[in-house]
């Protein structure tokens, strides 16, 4: 394949960048909306052109007969610090890579149109796309990383234009603290991550992908009988890469920082951190999958963190006012199916194919960035047609605003795991692999899958049924209506994609290894899970489709648990505790007051004497030349008298 | 009696002790320049005796007198011409008032 | 063993040096003290004379004598008025002025008894240096001759009558 169409795809996002940062102040509004529009729509051509032809060419270098290959398109070698130890960039073509190719311009595309409407007069416009082809041009880069080392650099440049699009309105006090909050958890996690990468290119001798997963037997056999701590040294390095995902995956426990991140645009919220920068996490994990099979330690501690915190997220997600939290949480909760859909796929798994776990995973992240992608647009229509974010400000909506709320019910759908909707058929995929490798985990996912069904209709019945707020009065005779045709399309396109996505047979093009794998509906698990899912959402209906005291009750007669959960189990708290009391007040006190008045005071000290001594002795330069006299004279005197004495 | 080296040392010395206690405690800066060359010129005295006796066949000593004549020569010269300065400017020559570098 | 004319004229010079010595630093006419140098002055030059230096005592009467004492009458005419007194000196400024003069006096006497082998020396005989041997000294580049010193005196000299001028002129 020409390598003219892959550079293009991540010059153009940059190029947009530079232009747009360095002469977008320059420029009107529209204009430079336009240009990054169009920059983006261009790379979601050559994407999708790029895609089609990894998918559907039939070109040998990306398929033999039925096996898709991993196919390094270039890779030039960017920093040569010796002849072993090189950092190469390059742009790597497989199948999760060609199907990140399709999600992130689609979805990138769709909010730079959907922006045009919603960011429509905010100031720092020119900036806001400047940011977002940062964003898409790092997150490209990191999806066709050939090697470890340019995956981190790129990891770190998400981070980054995360960190500024988050803090995008930077006047508000609490935009400007949730982005610093997320930079420094991201950080703490990429110090793991980083760590990781060196054991691992430590033993292996290797950055590059390829030669690592292409060979997991000569990987074992590198790191033969090193160990740390009782665990085996691999599965300490792929712990520690793993943690680096954990922070951008917003797992438990740094997932603090991504609810806070809402206080972003929301159409940044749709972009980063509900559809491409938060399964990155999940996309490193898929990305060095065969080295993971080999370690279980590894899947299983991934198992547990993702069961975890799909739980945790989803407990949380009940009990949030915020729309956008609500969606957050749920973000969260749906990575972490992802990351368990990962974990359980073992390859001492012999009652089903190894590879359904991860391509269930896959398909998951594909399905859920659209329709996560879709009700975070939908969110943001809400909120700008009620000027809030909060659930209580809305209420009956759906007689306003016809088009967002259609959209958004197929969001929600997709979501909860509705047959035909997207959601159903990764979800049933999901569910299969955890009771392909053990009941307990079947049944604790599927738990969660009946609570993300029931938090989303609660969200939906709150804002589109319950009561009905007289908006005239509150608005100044203005009544909430749908938005304007810029941020419709992106609407009705992402819920059409919602709609018919699980129709692709997505086991013909991303797989484990390479070969096709025939996805076989489990019609057990899967009218199990919807059925469930039906109950859920019944009982949300019950709950909440009309004004009543049935909630406000509920939650009484449970008060400890709503409050805990509405306060998200005080893991803010914690890390407050911990970071205050333990660390500033334990460690950083003392060592404050070790410097102020050890280390300050030696050196005040110093000059105090320097000082006094000074003021005694500038009595001797009166100016009077006599007593000058008399001093050198004594010095004279006592120093021919020492002469005298010592040599005489 | 003869005169031995010790004889002509402790004029000197008394010369020369003259001289510090004339520049410690004189206050005309002539009176301090006049005690300096009482200093000046018991050294002299010192070298050419210790010529004289010790060595009596160099002349050491004797030509250091003799440079050291013609540089209190330039010396007092020199200095003559900065306390006329100086008085120009202050109107006195006491020493306690020439404190200043600059005025 | 020296004659007794000799060692009469040795007791004159010493003590024409110290009475002269004292006096130049405890009156409190400054013109009288400049006449009581001229005479301790002269009494190095006998001194000289009697160690059988000529051209030492002669230069010492025509530099200082002639010169120094000279440039000291005109500077004092030019800065006092005559018959100006100095003040009475305050006990505490003579008091610091004898201990340094005796601690200077201490130091050297020390270093003196501390050689008293050498300060007992009888005068050696000598011949007396000639004009020649002198000019050869003073303008010669081989061994204990001084031609270097010589020029930088000179080039001093000159130096000091070119300062002396620019610092004492008028402005």
């Amino acid at each position: 394949m020409d390598i003219t169409i892959p550079i293009l795809i991540l010059a153009i996002p940059l190029f947009m960048f530079i232009f747009l940062g360095l002469v977008g102040v320059k420029m009107s509004h529209k204009l430079a909306g336009t240009l990054g529009t169009l920059g983006m729509g261009t790379v979601l051509i050559l994407s999708y052109y790029t895609a089609f032809t990894y998918y559907f060419s039939g070109n040998p270098a990306f398929i033999d007969g039925t096996n898709r290959l991993q196919a390094v398109i270039f890779d030039q070698t960017w920093l040569q610090f010796t002849p072993s130890l090189a950092i190469k960039l390059g742009f790597l073509l497989d199948p999760i890579s060609a199907m990140m190719l399709i999600v992130i311009p689609t979805i990138s595309f769709m909010v730079h149109v959907y922006s045009l409407g919603y960011m429509h007069g905010e100031k720092g416009f020119q900036r806001y796309y400047a940011f977002l082809s940062l964003f898409s041009f790092s997150m490209l880069g990191l999806v066709v990383a050939t090697n470890i080392f340019q995956m981190y650099i790129f990891w770190e440049l998400v981070g980054a234009s995360s960190f500024l699009l988050i803090g995008f309105f930077y006047t508000l006090p609490s935009a400007v603290s949730a982005c610093k909050k997320a930079f420094i958890v991201t950080r703490f996690a990429d110090l793991g991550f980083l760590i990781g990468i060196l054991v691992l290119s430590f033993y292996t001798r290797e950055l590059d992908f390829l030669p690592m997963t292409q060979n997991p037997a000569g990987v074992l056999a590198s790191f033969e009988g090193a160990s740390f701590l009782g665990a085996s040294a691999l599965t300490w390095a792929l712990v520690l890469i793993f943690t680096g995902g954990m922070g951008k995956s917003a797992m438990l426990p740094l997932h603090i920082w991504l609810p806070d991140a809402m206080e972003g645009p929301t159409p940044v919220s749709a972009l980063i951190h509900a559809a491409t920068m938060v399964v990155a996490g999940v996309y490193l994990v898929a990305r060095l999958f065969p080295l993971y099979m080999l370690e279980d330690a590894a899947l299983m501690f991934i198992t547990v963190v993702g069961a975890a915190t799909a739980f945790y997220a989803a407990m949380v997600a009940c009990a949030q006012i915020d729309i956008k939290r609500i969606l957050a949480f749920s973000t969260i909760s749906q990575i972490a199916f992802m990351m368990v859909s990962l974990g359980v796929a073992s390859r001492n798994n012999v009652a089903i194919h190894e590879g359904l776990g991860y391509m269930a995973s896959m398909f998951h992240l594909f399905t859920h960035a659209m329709f996560k992608a879709l009700l975070f647009l939908g969110a943001g229509a809400l909120i700008h047609a009620v000027h809030s974010n909060n659930y209580t400000a809305m209420g009956g909506l759906r007689k306003y605003m016809p088009v967002t709320h259609i959209t958004f019910l197929i969001g929600c759908l997709a979501i909860a795991g509705i047959f035909p909707f997207a959601g159903f058929w990764s979800k049933d995929e999901i569910l299969a692999a955890c009771f392909a490798n053990g009941t307990f985990w079947g049944i604790w996912m599927m738990m969660v899958a009946a609570m993300t069904a029931f938090y989303m209709f609660r969200m939906y019945f709150l804002v589109f049924w319950w009561d009905n707020p007289d908006y005239e009065k509150e608005h100044h005779g203005h009544r909430p209506h749908d938005p304007g045709l810029a941020m419709s399309l992106p609407l009705v396109f992402l819920a059409l994609v919602s709609t018919v996505a699980g129709f692709i047979h997505f086991g013909e093009f991303v797989t484990f290894d390479g070969h096709e794998y025939q996805i076989h509906i489990n019609w057990a698990i899967a009218g199990l899970s919807m059925g469930i899912a039906v109950v859920s959402i019944i009982f949300a209906g019950w709950l909440y489709a009309k004004k009543n005291d049935r909630p406000k009750r509920m939650a009484d007669s449970c008060r400890w648990l709503w409050t805990a959960a509405h306060r998200r189990f005080y893991w803010d708290e914690i890390y407050l505790f911990i970071t205050r009391r333990i660390i500033f007040d334990g460690i950083c006190k003392p060592i404050a007051w070790f410097d102020r008045h050890i280390i300050d005071g030696t050196m005040d000290g110093l000059a105090f004497i320097t000082n006094k001594a000074s003021v005694a002795i500038k009595g001797f330069q009166s100016g009077k030349v006599q007593m000058y006299i008399w001093w050198y004279l004594m010095g004279a005197v006592v120093l021919g008298l020492i002469v005298a004495v010592c040599v005489l | 009696m003869d005169i031995t080296l010790i004889w002509y040392l402790v004029p000197a010395l008394v010369m020369f002790c003259c001289g510090v206690y004339g520049f410690l405690t004189r206050r005309n800066m002539i009176a301090m320049l006049i005690s300096l060359e009482l200093m000046l010129n018991a050294v002299d005295i010192n070298f050419v005796v210790f010529n004289r006796y010790l060595f009596p066949h160099s002349m050491e000593g004797w030509m250091f007198t003799l440079f050291g004549i013609a540089i209190a020569a330039a010396e007092t010269a020199l200095a003559i011409a900065i306390i006329i300065n100086l008085f120009r400017v202050s109107k006195n020559i006491d020493v306690r008032d020439a404190t200043k570098m600059k005025n | 063993m020296e004659s007794v004319g000799s060692t009469i004229f040795y007791w004159i010079i010493a003590l024409s040096i110290v009475i002269f010595s004292v006096l130049t630093v405890t009156t409190r006419k400054i013109l009288r003290a400049a006449t009581y140098l001229l005479f301790v002055l002269f009494a190095t030059a006998a001194l000289y004379f009697k160690l059988d230096y000529e051209f030492l005592g002669s230069v010492q009467i025509a530099v200082y004598a002639g010169g120094i004492v000279v440039l000291f009458v005109f500077a004092i005419l030019l800065t006092t008025h005559p018959g100006d007194n100095s003040e009475q000196l305050a006990s505490r400024k003579k008091v610091l002025g004898l201990v340094g003069a005796l601690a200077a006096a201490g130091a050297c006497g020390w270093a003196l008894c501390s050689r008293c082998a050498d300060i007992f020396t009888s005068l050696p005989s000598m011949e007396n240096p000639t004009m020649h041997r002198i000019g050869e000294a003073m303008l010669g580049t081989g061994h204990e001759q001084y031609l270097l010193p010589f020029e930088a005196v000179s080039v001093l000299l000159l130096a000091c009558i070119i300062g002396g001028v620019v610092i004492a002129r008028k402005r």
